[in-house]
């Protein structure tokens, strides 16, 4: 009945090829249509199920978005759309929407009873390509096809033109050129936008839609490349077409570049609430709210205080932070926590702090951040202030976590504490002392802050705090033992300080660009990132989360990419989700970690740094979730999220590189390391 | 269509449920996914959602036992009581979980108990009157199916 509309348009266009993988009979399309619908309300369950098989689609219905994120990782190619409510108790909605766009790149249509449009704007954020009110009616659903098909075009296109300018179409307009950022944003921005309106969309059918185009799948290693080449054009200036031609992939087109660049700039965004004046970003659509960060970056001050207000960071936690600062550029401490306010504001989808514009104003923020954090070296100096500035807060905020558990002015001692003890594993909670983790309730807001600061203050705090000796590289490792050393055991108390260490790590890291200090002193640094990741662990008892958020990288497949830099970087990077192996090879982690980091040294610190602290943050941010589902903690070795971008598999081989070079104790236990060396 | 007196009764029963405001549109939504395969279609959804939302009701009543209120949950809980309502049409019930909300939002405790007990029967209302209407569909025969004014 209301696939006739579409179908009659659709037939001709998609009986030119096959829809998809054969799923759909393309005469019959989007009869067929195999969506999946998550939501935990028994009765709406039934009456969308109902609603969609009369639409002739294929349905599958979930309660739990657990369930969900399973049955797509079992069968990634199983279902053509998503349906997922937003408020569901196990898993907030917003967060399966990360994965599922980050895992499978599946559209995904949000519903739910509320329009508020704070709500709504967060589904957009989200990547979500519609948002549905509830009560749906059957007319709501009778379109959704419109979004596998636009997906599908998009990919295709770029699939059929890499790198050439399309002709005026909306779509097609993605791929231009001129603004590599802004047009692939812009592009599956407007995309997004106008997936609310159902009628312009069909005009976007053509025999291009119609075509197949194997989805690109983002593997490890590809996506290491993509993340090197982003961090050597600069975050500003990566588009899609540039970073195209460094991948050198055959086969790759520049929409598949500049849809994996969107979602990347989403989820680094996510990671870190990043200072608003990071706006480097040429995205024109945002330009317009880039105006608007000016003003963000003035609550940053005050982020910190809404932060502790919203419960995001405990009041005490908060003073703390801010008392002990960074605990290496005290000088920052003063700098208010915008990268943590925009974080929280998107992480914790927090809306109290800064609602509606400002959200929107963070998100582009946070992107443009993110971006930035990702490639601290590359970065024009301006942005390497913004870090900084980003870093300071956070590191400010991870020390706030830190000491909320550690109750310890000190950052410093406690990142070396924590980052021996990490290093250790189940020495971790013996040897840190005042380790006092954040208490697991802090645990997830913190931990994003903590990530998020990690990443920023990573990229930021080493600028001012140039510890000598204290190598960046070994930061990274030290994160990514973290992991492991949280799956071994799991306290959730060494690791409060998780926060602290991220920004140890970051400044160790950024010491590291300077002085390439090719020892690994990873411990005080990537204790941090483990601390984050332990704390971020911690309120899920899984270690699994820890463990892919520092740890995604198999210590065999690094060992294989710790040549050059950029090899390195990009296994890394791409290998998030290694956890189980991070599990096993904890010394391995830290010995990859600092192995990257060393390459790094070599020449692409920078990036491997970035791209560490990055994926830590978004390990941080990701992990949590994805752990539990998937690993079960243990060594299967599986890439959690082969789309992530791979700070852990950075760290990993950052970590194998040290591995080989000295036992994974040592990495965090360097005999010359010493928290002396962090600056204070 | 309507020669059928049961049948004419069923359409008045009906007809008077949207007319006093128990039912709204949603509910038609439901009427029309019924059909052959599905016959029971909107009995079996009303069952469900009664046997579904009792829990959220009880959830509801034990917090409002609490003192003092809790009134982020207690906006949960009706966010998702209401979301279940509004999705079977219950249009008065769904009409009493926005006036909960709003006073959990303004964290007016006593307008939440009033507002409750309020909803509360709204809810036992419509499910007896709904009951009634099935039972009326049951014995007026599937004709009925077909009676639907849409």
């Amino acid at each position: 009945m209301n696939s006739s509309s579409g179908k009659g348009s659709m037939s001709t266009a998609s009986s030119s090829a096959a829809w998809k993988t054969g799923d759909v009979v393309p005469d019959k399309f989007p009869a067929g249509l195999r969506v999946l619908v998550v939501d935990d309300d028994p009765t709406c369950l039934m009456i969308l199920e109902k609603m969609l098989r009369t639409c002739l689609y294929e349905v599958t219905k979930c309660n739990r978005a657990e369930t969900a994120l399973c049955m797509l990782r079992e069968n990634k190619n199983g279902f053509d759309i998503v349906i997922s409510d937003v408020h569901m108790p196990d898993m907030d909605g917003f967060k399966l929407l990360e994965h599922i766009g980050l895992e499978m790149d599946l559209p995904v249509i949000m519903m739910s009873a509320d329009d508020g449009k704070h709500v709504v704007m967060k589904g957009v954020t989200h990547g979500a390509c519609d948002y549905l009110i509830k009560p749906v009616r059957i007319e709501a659903l009778k379109n959704i096809w419109q979004h596998v098909v636009r997906k599908r075009r998009n990919e295709w296109k770029d699939f059929e033109q890499s790198g050439s300018v399309e002709e005026g179409d909306r779509q097609q307009k993605q791929s231009e050129d001129a603004d590599y950022s802004s047009s692939a944003n812009e592009g599956n921005w407007k995309s997004s936008k106008k997936r609310k309106d159902d009628e312009d969309e069909t005009d976007e059918r053509d025999d291009t839609s119609s075509l197949k185009k194997p989805r690109v799948v983002w593997s490890v290693e590809l996506h290491q490349q993509f993340v090197t080449a982003v961090n050597q054009l600069g975050i500003d200036k990566a588009v899609p077409k540039k970073i195209l031609e460094l991948m050198n992939v055959p086969g790759l087109t520049r929409e598949n570049v500049a849809s994996h660049l969107q979602k990347y700039r989403l989820y680094l965004r996510r990671l870190s609430g990043v200072s608003q004046h990071q706006g480097n970003l040429n995205n024109p659509f945002i330009s317009s709210q880039e105006t608007t960060f000016g003003p963000l970056s003035s609550l940053n001050g005050l982020d910190l205080q809404t932060l502790a207000a919203t419960g995001q960071l405990p009041a005490q936690s908060l003073a703390t932070l801010q008392a002990a600062g960074l605990g290496r550029s005290t000088a920052k401490s003063g700098v208010p926590l915008p990268l943590v306010d925009q974080r929280n504001i998107f992480s914790f989808e927090n809306p109290k702090l800064r609602f509606g514009e400002g959200q929107q104003q963070h998100m582009n923020n946070n992107k443009q951040i993110n971006l930035l954090h990702g490639i601290p070296t590359t970065m024009e100096p301006k942005q390497l202030a913004s870090l900084h500035h980003t870093a300071q807060s956070i590191g400010n905020i991870n020390m706030q976590v830190t000491s909320h558990g550690a109750q310890s002015g000190q950052n410093s001692s406690l990142l070396m504490q924590m980052a021996q003890p990490q290093a250790r594993g189940p020495t971790l909670d013996s040897t840190v002392g005042h380790a006092p983790r954040l208490p697991s309730s802090m645990g997830q807001p913190i931990l994003s802050n903590g990530i998020a600061a990690n990443v920023s203050t990573r990229n930021g705090i080493p600028e001012n705090i140039r510890a000598p000796g204290y190598n960046p590289v070994s930061q990274t490792s030290s994160m990514l033992n973290f992991p492991m050393n949280h799956t071994s055991e799991l306290p959730g108390n060494s690791f409060p300080l998780g926060s602290t260490p991220g920004i140890s790590s970051l400044t160790s890291r950024r010491a590291f660009q300077e002085e390439v200090n090719s020892e690994i002193k990873v411990p005080s640094g990537f204790m941090p990132s483990y601390a984050i990741f332990n704390d971020l662990n911690q309120h899920k008892p899984q270690n699994w989360e820890l463990e892919n958020v520092g740890m995604t990288f198999d210590a065999s497949q690094h060992s294989n990419s710790l040549q050059g830099n950029l090899d390195l970087t990009q296994s890394v990077l791409v290998q998030q989700g290694f956890s189980s192996r991070q599990v096993n090879g904890q010394s391995r982690s830290a010995a990859v970690v600092s192995k990257a980091v060393f390459s790094a040294a070599d020449g692409t610190e920078h990036v491997i740094a970035q791209n560490v602290n990055q994926h830590l943050d978004s390990l941080l941010v990701d992990n949590t979730i994805r752990v539990k589902s998937e690993r079960v903690a243990d060594a299967s070795a599986a890439n959690l999220f082969p789309d992530h971008f791979g700070q852990e598999d950075l760290m990993s081989a950052l970590l194998k590189q040290q591995e080989g070079i000295a036992p994974a104790e040592n990495e965090f236990a360097f005999d010359g390391y010493s928290m002396d060396n962090i600056p204070g | 269509m309507e020669r059928n007196p049961m049948g004419r009764q069923l359409a008045i029963m009906r007809q008077s449920l949207f007319d006093q405001g128990y039912l709204d549109e949603q509910f038609i939504q439901l009427e029309e996914l019924q059909d052959d395969a599905n016959p029971n279609f909107v009995e079996e959804v009303v069952t469900l959602y009664y046997r579904d939302s009792a829990r959220l009701i009880l959830n509801i009543e034990q917090a409002l036992e609490r003192k003092p209120f809790d009134f982020n949950k207690l906006d949960d809980y009706m966010h998702q009581f209401k979301g279940s309502s509004s999705s079977i049409g219950a249009k008065k019930v769904k009409a009493e979980s926005t006036l909960f909300r709003e006073y959990c939002k303004s964290g007016n405790g006593e307008g939440c108990t009033r507002t409750f007990q309020q909803l509360k029967k709204e809810y036992a209302t419509l499910r007896k009157k709904l009951e009634a209407y099935f039972q009326m569909a049951r014995q007026a025969g599937p004709m009925e199916t077909a009676c639907r004014p849409k």
